[in-house]
């Protein structure tokens, strides 16, 4: 196919892209902002990114598209989450979420959380290190922050099985690409956000009766500001969010981080020689292999200019987080990974009012893994470079991470 | 070890009240106080908070003008 | 100077925020000669903002807001001594014990100090304060924490609104006096302050506007115990905290030569003072609260900040200018920034809100508490303020960057009902309590009238 920027999008979304989709990122950010062939628009330059996220013009509401799609259809399936709303019913959402969940009203809650992490790290390490070869994705970065969500929102770790499907359908829903029967796929998801909704719901209202500390029990209970608690739905929707977030994206931030750090052994060694360096890595890791590559689901309230570019109201908008943090205009050598990176004001998290909330949460969770990996793997080794990767192309990550190493006492 | 924060900078994401909530605190939804000088056993909390921080607004440093004269 | 600007002597007035990091960058940009800090207060450089927010509640004391440096600055420190005059052919700063300082560049950052009340008497009596220093914080949050049953605050800007929102805090009763017809109506005009008077009201402090305070009234031991007012009211009380705004500390310089005076150290874009005839120096430089400089973004009128962001801003300009040829200069051009946190709320600014004829509120409520007013002048976007809302505002300062048409375009997905401009209707600073943190030094932009110092 000849180097369109039409088919940008069809390009990076195609699986063969998946283990580097950067080469298609850098293609982006020469054309500034590349018109679609199926009429949405992409963004991948920093400054322009950062521009949109904090411009009050433009939607997270994809109701407000012009052409609406099933993800936009309340009748098929539970209203938005504040993920996709706009303030001021956003904030206020958020803000509800927030209290049982960080500052102001519970400041100390994910600080607290720090010595559980260690433990579950711990244990699943002590599995890790009885065998040669290990899936890192399976026994280690994806069930840690199930884990720990699960703990948070109070649902039991048992149930795991039943909404892994649900949020592997939820999240193949965002796919931006209009491949194969997208209407087919958007209603699955609906139907999915629902069933896990109506799941989460009853176990929210199950709390009312005797709450615990979690925060579903906070939910079912907190009467909240003058303005009021959440209502049944917005617990459904709320309690859905955080959950798929929760543990949809640390998972590839981990993985992500080990497959980087064992193709770059330099740094591994130097983490190991200095873990005080850990935070700044893994803010490194967000700018270099984020786990959300995308926003896709932007929309503009009204015509607007980007770069000499208008995109008109109601036209998709998708703000390519992954290829602005390795916008050269803004990073020096935005290629090479550098852990001790200090100018890094990546866009892993995104930005403005919409900036992850989860962000302290897997700041921490990966911090504690990697740390724990690189000190507890004897001469750790890439199985297969690349590895499978997982579908989404928004929620980038493999599949599977299969690690020799030299097991625990030979 | 001290710290000031340039609240210019600072756009209320509250990540350094989440990862060193003993120095820094929200008052109200946005607004951000702090400790300016950084207690015994919280270094290392307030150095990933300064990592962490998505505008960057963090200086921490020794104090200045001391050991100087 | 002879020879290469990155060694000789440099000499720096004032050794807070602006003087140290202008030594910083001195050193940074490579100057390899001998660097002098003198300071009036004896401490080592601190931070002020906490001083009205963190110590007044209780929460820091007064002597733990030190600055941290950026980087060692290997300079000599005369901390304690005031610096009383300036030879400007000699190149010599005199100092208050006697001594001098030579130097062949030197850069004037003495700041303000707070404007007393203008009884010497009645400002001597026990319980009356002002919020300045870390001194002054220390006596005030000590007064605070012996519980006082009524607290005065006389002027209602920034510094008397924080005052007063730490004392409700604290659970002490407050009146506020304030001569305008709102709080913080000097700093950003009508609209918001009728807000800060609602909110004030409503966490239940006695505001009382469009009065002045006639007398501070002592008992036989000198200790303050009430005061009288314009309208022939009267409170008992027994703290004052007089915060009428600042005066710059140029009086040192006044019969140098410099171009100084109330309004501060006249400099032009690079920080150059200039001299009393016009003509710039080139050995002389100024920066923070004490300059007064042409900003393009607001038709090259003189602006003096009292704003900590311009403070280190601007101090990096001159350093880098005090180092570096001609045309390796740069221009300070920083927007103007300030922020200030009362009764709960985050307030956040960029521009100058006083530049301007008419406000919008362009997102979000007053009824909310959650808002971002825009302000214009002649069709332009001049500033923004951001209430508990503050990840909206770097948008806004684009369009102040690049004078983007005022209304703003519309489309914000928050944006109110009927979001009309009205005017700003800034007040005429004479008629405030409150001194501006900005000074808009030439003439107000909706009206050619001389500014002069409030409070004279």
């Amino acid at each position: 196919m000849a180097a369109d920027p039409e088919t940008l999008i069809e390009r990076i979304t195609d699986y063969a892209s998946r283990p580097d989709p950067y080469p298609l990122y850098a293609e982006l950010r020469e054309h500034g902002v590349a018109r679609q062939q199926n009429g949405s628009y992409l963004v991948g330059t920093y400054h322009e990114i950062t521009a949109l996220l904090h411009d009050p013009r433009i939607s997270s509401d994809r109701r407000n598209r012009t052409e609406p799609d099933e993800a936009g259809d309340e009748e098929q399936g539970i209203p938005p989450s504040f993920i996709g709303l706009d303030d001021p019913e956003h904030h206020r959402l958020r803000s509800l979420a927030m209290r049982s969940f960080g500052p102001p009203h519970n400041p100390g809650r994910i600080d607290a959380l720090h010595g559980e992490i260690t433990r579950i790290v711990q244990d699943l390490l002590a599995q890790l290190r009885t065998r040669d070869r290990i899936d890192l994705v399976d026994e280690f970065a994806y069930p840690l922050p199930v884990t720990v969500i699960c703990r948070l929102l109070g649902v039991p770790t048992e149930d795991e099985p039943t909404f892994r499907g649900w949020s592997d359908t939820i999240v193949s829903g965002l796919d931006p690409a209009r491949g194969a029967d997208p209407t087919e796929r958007q209603r699955a998801a609906a139907d999915a956000r629902r069933a896990m909704g109506i799941y989460l719901g009853e176990l929210a209202a199950s709390r009312r009766g005797n709450p615990g500390a979690d925060m579903l029990s906070a939910f079912a209970t907190d009467p909240g500001p003058d303005h009021g608690g959440f209502n049944q739905i917005e617990i459904m929707t709320t309690a859905v969010l955080l959950l798929i977030a929760g543990h949809e994206t640390t998972v590839n931030l981990i993985t992500n981080g080990m497959l980087t750090l064992l193709r770059h052994p330099e740094a591994l060694e130097r983490l190991r020689d200095e873990p005080a360096l850990m935070p700044r890595a893994v803010e490194e890791l967000l700018r270099y292999e984020p786990p959300v590559q995308m926003l896709p689901q932007r929309t503009p309230l009204a015509d607007i200019e980007i770069n000499g570019v208008t995109v008109p109201r109601g036209a998709p908008l998708i703000l390519v987080l992954a290829s602005g943090s390795r916008d050269p205009r803004r990073f020096p050598e935005p290629d090479r990974f550098d852990p001790g990176r200090e100018d890094n004001q990546h866009l892993g998290f995104g930005g403005g009012v919409h900036s992850c909330f989860g962000a302290p949460l897997a700041r921490l969770e990966t911090q504690a893994a990697l740390t724990a990996l690189i000190q507890h793997l004897d001469a750790p080794r890439l199985v297969e470079d690349p590895p499978p990767y997982r579908r989404s192309p928004v929620l980038r990550g493999p599949r599977h991470l299969l690690i020799d190493h030299d097991r625990a006492g030979g | 070890m001290n710290v000031v924060v340039d609240l210019n900078r600072c756009q209320g994401y509250a990540q350094c009240a989440f990862l060193a909530p003993e120095v820094f605190a929200m008052h109200g939804e946005e607004a951000l106080l702090y400790h300016p000088v950084v207690p015994d056993g919280q270094q290392e909390r307030v150095l990933r908070a300064v990592a962490a921080c998505p505008v960057q607004a963090i200086l921490v440093g020794e104090e200045a003008g001391t050991g100087e004269r | 100077m002879n020879g290469d600007p990155r060694d000789g002597r440099i000499v720096i007035v004032g050794a807070s925020l602006a003087g140290l990091r202008a030594a910083e960058t001195l050193r940074d940009e490579g100057f390899a000669g001998s660097l002098t800090l003198i300071g009036d207060e004896a401490q080592p450089p601190y931070d002020r903002p906490p001083l009205s927010k963190q110590v007044l509640l209780g929460r820091v004391s007064a002597g733990d807001t030190g600055l941290p440096r950026r980087r060692p600055v290997d300079a000599h420190w005369r901390l304690g001594v005031r610096a009383t005059g300036l030879d400007p052919l000699g190149k010599r700063v005199l100092l208050a014990d006697g001594t001098e300082e030579p130097y062949d560049r030197l850069l004037i950052a003495t700041g303000t100090r707070a404007r007393p009340w203008p009884n010497p008497e009645e400002a001597a009596l026990e319980g009356v304060f002002t919020l300045r220093t870390s001194g002054d914080a220390a006596g005030l949050a000590a007064r605070l924490d012996a519980g006082p049953r009524r607290v005065l605050v006389i002027g209602a800007g920034f510094t008397g609104s924080e005052i007063a929102s730490g004392c409700i805090e604290r659970g002490l009763a407050v009146t506020v006096a304030e001569r305008g017809p709102a709080p913080l109506v000097g700093a950003l005009g009508g609209t918001l302050g009728a807000l800060a008077a609602k909110l004030q009201r409503a966490h239940g402090v006695d505001l009382r506007c469009g009065v002045t305070v006639t007398a501070l009234e002592g008992d036989r031991a000198g200790r303050l115990i009430g005061a009288r007012f314009s309208d022939g009211t009267r409170i008992d009380a027994d703290v004052a905290v007089v915060a009428l705004g600042a005066v710059r500390n140029t009086e040192w310089v006044a019969e140098s030569g410099i171009a100084a005076g109330p309004r501060g150290v006249t400099c032009d874009a690079g920080c150059r003072a200039f001299d009393m005839y016009g003509i710039v120096t080139d050995d002389v430089f100024a920066a923070g609260d004490v300059a007064r400089f042409p900003h393009p973004l607001f038709e090259y009128q003189l602006l003096s900040l009292e704003h900590w962001g311009n403070a280190v801003a601007q101090a990096e300009v001159a350093a880098h200018n005090m180092v570096n040829p001609g045309p390796r200069r740069r221009p300070h051009l920083t927007v103007p920034a300030f922020w200030s946190s009362q009764f709960g709320l985050n307030i956040k600014s960029v521009g100058v809100p006083t530049f301007s004829d008419q406000v919008v509120i362009a997102q979000g409520s007053l009824k909310e508490l959650r808002l971002v007013a825009v302000y214009g002048y002649r069709g332009r976007v001049t500033a923004a303020v951001s209430v508990n809302q503050a990840k909206s505002l770097e948008y806004y300062q684009r369009l102040i960057e690049t004078a983007a048409p005022f209304p703003p375009a519309p489309g914000a997905a928050d944006q109110g009902e009927s979001p009309a401009p009205v005017p700003s209707d800034v007040p005429d600073p004479k008629v405030l309590s409150h001194g501006p943190t900005v000074a808009l030094t030439g003439h107000l932009p909706d009206r050619r009238l001389t500014l002069v110092q409030p409070g004279r």
